[in-house]
């Protein structure tokens, strides 16, 4: 021990010296040889050679000065930070030499990594950050399914009864139960002017399930849900930032809040506030959290099932056990309550991070597997660059290994060269993705966002700086080894012969044309991936709606008065309010239509269900299913343009007095009533004791919900709400018209709240599956555009390089007689060929990333020969376009010149 | 050049440390005195003297310093260092260790 660090003393400063005054070392491994050298000579003359025989002596006797000397040098043990520095030095000074070479594969590949490192912020951001709760792994969504329901059915209601016999009873399974309310948003009511805002209702003990600590305040405690007890109220970070300026004494404060179905706004105490990193995915932009409040209305029903259960698995409890658990339970409530359950149903518990991001997850793993393909484009085009840059350095390195360098000494450097070009191009990858993040986030509309709370604070982060890091070492590990495998297929001392033609030449060729053949294969199957999501994009946006979106806006309306929002100011009937306004717009000129309804279609789900009874049916026919009803006017249909299919629509009187009629659609007459007619027939709502309504028309299946979803019964009846949505169809633009329709809301009901006014079209475009859809249309179709550029560059390399190869054949041929058009035909021919290779490989590849990312096309099969045929096409034509040039450089060979440098 | 058996060649350190602790040497003036007190027997090649000079400099062995040499031209003089003297002490008892048993095993005498 005491002699190792008396070594110390001596060795470290001696590694200093090395490393840092390496000049003077140099000079002096210089001095002592010399010094030998002399002597050696001097030694020789003495006993009588001649000056010049005792110098060759003296140096033969040393074996290669430069030799010795670097043996010297490998004894300083620090020869290989030496080699890296100079390593490092060099292979800059080539970089910045090649400029070209440089700057073409830096690009290319800093393309690639921001491709892959912007995408991965998406998939870092969606599935790998966890969801801001405390162990999310054990919160789950629980609800009844029928048996048969879709196995991929991942949400369902309970009725608020219910929900409270599960919590009582449902304690083994799980540590807590807690429920939300979907039908979410309030109207807040303010002096000034009442403004809708996002919310939502809850249970009590919601965010403790979650393990979400309030930042001030506390959470809902039971009793908060008695409706005898004050109304109290939650704020979102942001509600208490923006509206209370983030000030300590908002506790105590009170606001007036109104549920879309309540007559009227009460105040509520704000009792809480909570964390800035709380989202919640069903209610992205909640900033007030009320309660669910008692035994009434819609809560007081078994049948009404409005709410969605969030359940935190007990301790050591398994998903099997805990579903067995509640399917025991609701087959208890089922015998209990049978007028309310109908159907038999068992538990389904789906994890709530698969309810919140299951949707995108196929779409961002798609993406990233596409960015992940560009990636694999720019790197076969980096090591094309790389290869045929090998093959100019043939003789450079052929003569550095004559000189003594050994292969290991070649790899590294080899190595250094790749790690720098790939470190730089990974910097301004970087660069360029947090810019793409940017533009991407902007890319999704503001509506997209909202729903995608777990976006927020996405950006460049460390986790995506590793795995940018990651990626670009793999890169450069390719890198590097590409000039040794390039190396190692042709014999090393062949470089050293001048115009050393025939093998190394043809076997690079080769090998260009396998990359060029993936990479094409590769765009083809990008290229077929892009029409297709287009294609699947343009089925969404033309589905068959039933109603003609042309001409067609829509707007939602709100009652106000003297700070409450009511059904009717001055004693009027419910529902006279809407009608009094559709009246005075279809007064408007340019308005042809009006209706109105409680929802719009195309909504984002489906109405309220209820379940019904056929009058008539014997109870064993029943069909145990729900419906889900809209309330709609007596001109809505004609509004929207929806064919009617039987009987007749609605008149002004049964809405007015709120008859006891209804419309059901097509899909509802074909299962409920096959080979009979519906008409004059009667279902009651609830139970077979309710008021029975009588069937007066058959409407064309409507697109209530998402255009992605299937035909599915519904019901129409009467509209009687408070708030209701316009549906107004115009003679003109429907834009120009919006101003008036605004005026003669306002004449009516100056304080009435008047949401976004669209066109149909629009709400159409916003919806979530357009917008996923149109956003990875367009994403993959860029992906696939710079994949096409990429691989057409490839090929014009190989094309070119394999032109300038065969020049001289060319020309021989030429001079044998071989006319411009044959010459064509030989350049032309093996683009042809190789394009041919290429998009027969990425048909395969196409036909198997469609099945794959079959969830995410919309009515389109993943074998669809005209995108196929489009593809190829695209590919063919850029890379004849391409090799047009290499060939009339070929067809403009002149043979005399070409024979005489023979 | 004739090598020198593998053997000695693994005692080269050895050789070179006792002979530059006898007093400070430049390179040249090694390579004599090595050809002089081992005969003919030890032939170090002139081309693995320096390597092997500048190993036992960077372990810290022996030390260098440039001098004025008798002849008046400077030359790169090696000393012995103290943790150098420590491993020639340890080499030389390695040394007369093996020899010895190597003796013994070659002195064995058939029966």
């Amino acid at each position: 021990m005491r002699m190792r660090l008396l070594r110390l003393l001596y060795t470290v400063p001696l590694r200093f010296r090395s490393l840092f005054r390496r000049d003077q070392v140099e000079r002096d491994l210089e001095d002592e040889f010399r010094d030998h050298l002399e002597r050696r000579i001097d030694a020789g003359i003495a006993q009588g050679m001649t000056p010049e025989d005792a110098r060759y002596a003296a140096l033969r006797s040393l074996g290669g000065v430069e030799q010795r000397k670097e043996e010297c040098r490998d004894m300083r043990h620090v020869t290989a930070i030496e080699h890296g520095i100079q390593d490092f030095r060099f292979a800059v000074r080539q970089l910045l030499r090649y400029r070209g070479f440089a700057c073409a594969a830096v690009v290319v590949l800093a393309l690639g990594v921001a491709a892959s490192v912007s995408i991965f912020g998406f998939v870092d951001a969606a599935l790998i950050r966890p969801l801001p709760y405390e162990e999310p792994s054990r919160l789950f969504t629980v609800f009844g399914m029928r048996p048969d329901a879709a196995a991929s059915q991942k949400r369902g209601g309970t009725s608020y009864l219910d929900f409270l016999d599960w919590r009582e009873r449902g304690a083994r399974a799980f540590q807590s139960l807690a429920a939300y309310d979907v039908r979410s948003g309030f109207t807040l009511v303010t002096t000034e002017r009442p403004e809708r805002v996002s919310g939502l209702r809850v249970s009590s003990g919601f965010f403790d399930t979650l393990g979400v600590r309030p930042l001030l305040g506390r959470e809902f405690r039971p009793d908060d849900e008695s409706p005898s007890a004050p109304p109290t109220v939650m704020l979102s970070y942001t509600a208490w930032q923006t509206r209370f300026n983030g000030s300590p004494d908002v506790l105590g404060r009170t606001v007036t809040l109104q549920s879309p179905w309540l007559s009227s706004g009460e105040p509520h105490v704000v009792i809480g506030v909570l964390p800035p990193n709380f989202h919640f995915t069903m209610a992205a932009r909640a900033e007030f959290w009320a309660t669910i409040r008692g035994v009434q209305g819609c809560w007081g029903a078994r049948a009404c099932r409005s709410l969605e259960v969030v359940g935190r698995l007990a301790d050591g409890a398994s998903v099997q056990a805990a579903s067995a658990n509640m399917t025991a339970i609701i087959e208890q409530l089922k015998r209990e309550y049978p007028a309310d359950h109908r159907n038999s149903e068992t538990a389904k518990l789906v994890s709530l991070s698969d309810v919140m991001l299951g949707d995108v997850r196929p779409v961002l793993l798609m993406l990233l597997s596409g960015a992940g393909l560009l990636l694999v484009i720019a790197c076969i085009n980096v090591v094309s660059l790389l290869l045929a840059r090998t093959d100019s350095r043939m003789r450079e390195i052929a003569v550095r290994n004559s000189l003594g360098a050994s292969w290991g000494r070649l790899a590294l450097q080899f190595a250094t060269e790749a790690v720098v070009l790939t470190a730089v191009a990974t910097v301004l990858g970087l660069t360029m993705a947090s810019l793409g993040i940017r533009f991407l986030t902007g890319l999704l509309n503001a509506d997209m966002i909202s729903r995608m709370p777990y976006l927020q604070g996405i950006g460049l982060n460390i986790r995506l700086v590793v795995f940018a890091c990651a990626v670009s070492a793999s890169t450069a590990l390719v890198f590097g080894l590409t000039p040794l495998f390039r190396l190692s297929i042709s014999n090393m001392r062949a470089g050293l012969n001048e115009g050393g033609r025939g093998s190394a030449g043809r076997s690079w060729r080769r090998i260009g044309a396998h990359l060029v053949v993936a990479e094409l294969a590769v765009a083809v199957l990008l290229l077929v991936s892009a029409g297709l999501l287009g294609k699947s994009l343009h089925q969404l946006l033309h589905v068959d709606t039933g109603i003609n979106m042309q001409d067609l806006a829509a707007v939602s309306v709100t009652p106000v008065s003297a700070g409450t929002v009511s059904p009717g100011a001055d004693g009027e009937p419910r529902g006279a309010l809407a009608q009094r306004v559709a009246e005075r717009i279809r007064a408007l000129p340019g308005v042809e239509s009006v209706g109105y309804a409680d929802l719009l279609p195309l909504g984002p789900g489906l109405a309220p269900s209820s379940t019904f009874w056929i009058v008539g049916h014997a109870d064993d026919q029943q069909l145990k299913e729900h419906w889900p009803v809209r309330r709609v006017s007596a001109g809505y249909f004609s509004a929207l343009l929806a064919t009617l299919v039987r009987g007749r629509y609605f008149t002004e009187e049964e809405v007015a007095a709120l008859r006891p009629v209804m419309i059901i659609n097509e899909t509802a007459a074909r299962r409920y009533f096959p080979g009979d007619d519906p008409i004059g027939r009667s279902i009651a709502f609830g139970s077979a004791s309710a008021p029975a309504r009588e069937i007066v028309g058959i409407v064309v299946d409507i697109k209530d919900g998402p255009p992605e979803t299937p035909a599915h019964p519904s019901a129409y009846i009467p509209f009687d709400g408070a708030g209701f949505n316009l549906v107004i169809r115009t003679r003109q633009a429907e834009q120009t018209v919006f101003p008036s329709i605004v005026a003669a809301i306002h004449e009516i009901r100056p304080d009435a709240l008047i949401g976004r006014l669209s066109t149909m079209t629009e709400r159409m475009n916003r919806l979530p599956s357009a917008s996923l859809n149109r956003s990875s249309t367009w994403l993959v179709g860029d992906f696939a555009g710079m994949a096409l550029i990429l691989s057409i560059v490839g090929l014009y390399g190989v094309v070119a390089y394999s032109v300038s190869q065969r020049a001289r054949e060319i020309g021989i041929r030429m001079a044998l007689g071989a006319q411009h058009r044959s010459v064509y035909r030989l350049v032309l021919g093996e683009t042809v060929w190789l394009v041919a290779v290429g998009t027969a490989l990425g048909t395969i590849g196409a036909v198997i990333a469609a099945t794959l990312m079959r969830r995410l096309l919309f009515d389109v099969r993943p074998w669809n020969p005209p995108t196929l045929v489009a593809a190829a096409f695209v590919l063919t034509t850029s890379a004849l376009l391409a090799s047009y040039v290499p060939a009339r450089r070929a067809a403009a060979v002149n043979p005399i010149e070409v024979l005489r440098a023979e | 050049m004739s090598k020198p058996s593998d053997l000695v060649q693994g005692t080269l350190d050895l050789l070179l440390l006792k002979i530059v602790a006898l007093e400070p040497l430049h390179g040249w003036a090694i390579a004599q005195r090595l050809k002089q007190v081992s005969g003919d027997v030890l032939q170090v090649g002139e081309g693995s003297l320096y390597p092997a000079l500048h190993k036992l400099e960077q372990e810290g062995w022996i030390t260098a310093k440039w001098q004025v040499a008798e002849t008046g031209r400077r030359a790169k003089f090696y000393t012995l260092s103290r943790a150098g003297r420590q491993a020639l002490e340890r080499e030389a008892a390695n040394w007369e260790r093996l020899s010895g048993a190597i003796s013994r095993v070659v002195q064995l005498k058939e029966i």
